[in-house]
């Protein structure tokens, strides 16, 4: 039997996160993807480029605008007899609707897998990521969350998948979009960047985070955030990489007057290097980092944005 | 309206949590143990909203072992009206706490359930949109702010990029982000008075409920470690080494 992924895009095309979630899918049988939302554009045509999808599966209908979860979850849940497995990527868009899938299947959905084992065990993360549970289902249809940070994305290009369109049934409308705020960088976006460069509470202020955006700059680099500047109002919560925020694995990640709580490290810590820079050289954060510079980051953050705009 | 409040009895957020050695599991033995904190944050909005005159009685409700009284007494102490204990020893996922909670919901007939967005202990991030599921209720996750008006409840979600704005139909499930609010702590009076308010004891099977676990765990293995690196003394050696020695940039 096919597993079925719940792909997320953009204009620019499939999210990082989902391509993951594709990877994740392929060692458990042949690849289906699902776009789903009102005015889809091109996201099919993307969709079906990935390499390792089949087919492709179409839902545009108003009623699936801003893939709200009732509709979305209830479109699954008819989809879901021809698939051993679902899945999606762990974002707020896989957290909030998967869960409810699983639910409406009678399925114990498995959260944020790290590994696939086989098709009924996985990894994933339990307590921050201070544990890694080996966990075994006994259920018939599997519902599933990839924690993007721990699969190699597969490429944007490169299949041909078939596309087809869905025939929507009746979808339920007890919600409503209303708005959205999303906030407006030019940087890559936290999941799916190269480099990351995170501040805590040693910033002190919002303002001083515009002292990690030259370097940010410089090295393509996403900028993110402790739960502490957070929690202090410093940035908004989608800079938030931690336990309760998001998790990231780039190749470099420079932590900033973070102290390195575990809830912090849970979010960071399979980067494949860290920097660390804090003027507290007993903070736990250098247990961790490959490189750490004691130094007051007033100091060290023009310097270093001086010194990588010297070469 | 009522509103259920489910609240988790987890190991404190502060303890170093350590992977047994026979890796059945994680060591909780002698280790402190608190309400999970985005629960609190629920417990807290369910208050504000009886405060404002919305919500006109609080249910807290634990499930697990007994001792999961104590944190319903937590709930009661912060404001909630009365509990409901859901004793059993085996060991509950998300979809057997999600029919427990559609069950009792079917007796109580709230019009709001609050729920934390994910337990810090299994990090399953499940239940409060599975219960939506189960009651055919609409449902807003990673709530950040929310205003009930009539009946319908504008819910603020935190998502990826930003925030979001939906309306939902009432009765419906919300699960709560950090800066939703921020808990009251108890005062001793109230958790003196907290003493004197009833908790309800209940068993799954009252509840016509099968709790048996889907996952089974199979073992739980410690993170790989991370070794500690070495101590750069300048950023111009720092950026050297990222150049020559880490490749990274």
């Amino acid at each position: 039997m096919a597993v079925l992924v719940l792909l997320e895009f953009d204009p620019t095309g499939i999210k990082q996160p989902s391509r993951s979630a594709v990877a994740a899918a392929q060692s458990l049988g042949e690849v289906h993807a699902l776009v789903a939302g009102a005015g889809l554009g091109d996201a099919a045509a993307a969709a079906a480029k990935l390499p390792g999808v089949t087919k492709v599966l179409v839902a545009d209908a108003p009623a699936l605008d801003h893939l709200l979860a009732e509709p979305a979850a209830a479109l699954l849940v008819a989809l879901a007899p021809n698939y051993s497995h679902i899945l999606a990527a762990t974002t707020a868009v896989g957290k909030n609707i998967l869960p409810r899938v699983a639910a409406l299947l009678d399925v114990q959905p498995i959260s944020d897998i790290a590994e696939v084992i086989d098709a009924d065990t996985f990894v994933r993360p339990i307590y921050a990521g201070n544990g890694m549970a080996t966990v075994k289902s006994s259920d018939a249809r599997k519902v599933i969350t990839v924690r993007a940070a721990s699969f190699d994305p597969v490429a944007a290009e490169g299949g041909s998948a078939t596309i087809e369109p869905v025939a929507l049934g009746e979808l339920p409308g007890i919600s409503k979009f209303i708005s959205a705020e999303l906030s407006k960088s030019e940087r890559p976006e936290l999941t799916a960047a190269r480099v990351v460069i995170s501040g805590g509470r040693g910033m002190q202020n919002g303002d001083n985070f515009a002292l990690l955006e030259p370097i940010a700059d410089k090295l393509g680099a996403a900028v993110g955030a402790s739960r502490a500047a957070v929690d202090a109002g410093f940035v908004p919560n989608e800079f938030q990489v931690g336990q309760t925020g998001k998790i990231v694995a780039p190749e470099l990640y420079i932590a900033v007057g973070i102290s390195g709580a575990i809830q912090h490290l849970a979010g960071m810590k399979d980067s494949k290097v860290i920097v660390a820079i804090n003027k507290d050289e007993e903070a736990p954060i250098f247990q961790v980092a490959d490189y750490g510079l004691v130094a007051d980051l007033f100091v060290a953050l023009p310097e270093l944005a001086a010194e990588l705009e010297r070469s | 309206m009522k509103v259920l409040v489910p609240v988790k009895r987890v190991v404190d957020y502060n303890v170093k949590v350590r992977v047994k050695t026979d890796k059945s599991g994680i060591e909780t033995s002698g280790v402190k143990m608190s309400m999970n904190p985005f629960d609190e944050i629920a417990v807290e909005e369910a208050v504000r909203l009886k405060e404002k005159g919305v919500a006109t009685e609080i249910v807290a409700i634990s499930m697990g072992v007994p001792q999961c009284a104590e944190t319903i007494r937590t709930a009661l102490a912060m404001g909630a009206d009365r509990g409901i204990l859901v004793e059993t020893d085996v060991d509950l996922q998300p979809l057997a706490v999600a029919k427990l909670l559609k069950a009792i919901a079917d007796q109580e007939q709230p019009q709001l359930i609050i729920l934390g967005k994910q337990a810090i202990d299994d990090d399953m991030s499940a239940t409060g949109p599975m219960l939506a599921a189960l009651l055919g209720w609409s449902q807003g996750t990673f709530a950040s702010k929310l205003a009930v008006d009539g009946d319908v409840i504008t819910v603020t979600r935190e998502v990826d990029g930003g925030l979001e704005t939906v309306a939902l139909n009432l009765p419906s499930i919300i699960t709560t982000d950090l800066r939703l609010n921020e808990p009251r702590y108890a005062s001793l009076p109230n958790i003196m008075r907290a003493r004197k308010k009833p908790i309800d004891n209940k068993k799954p099977a009252d509840l016509g409920v099968d709790p048996t676990p889907r996952l089974t765990v199979v073992r739980v293995d410690e993170p790989p470690k991370r070794k500690a690196g070495q101590k750069v003394g300048s950023v111009a050696e720092l950026v050297s080494k990222l150049r020559t020695e880490a490749k990274v940039i």
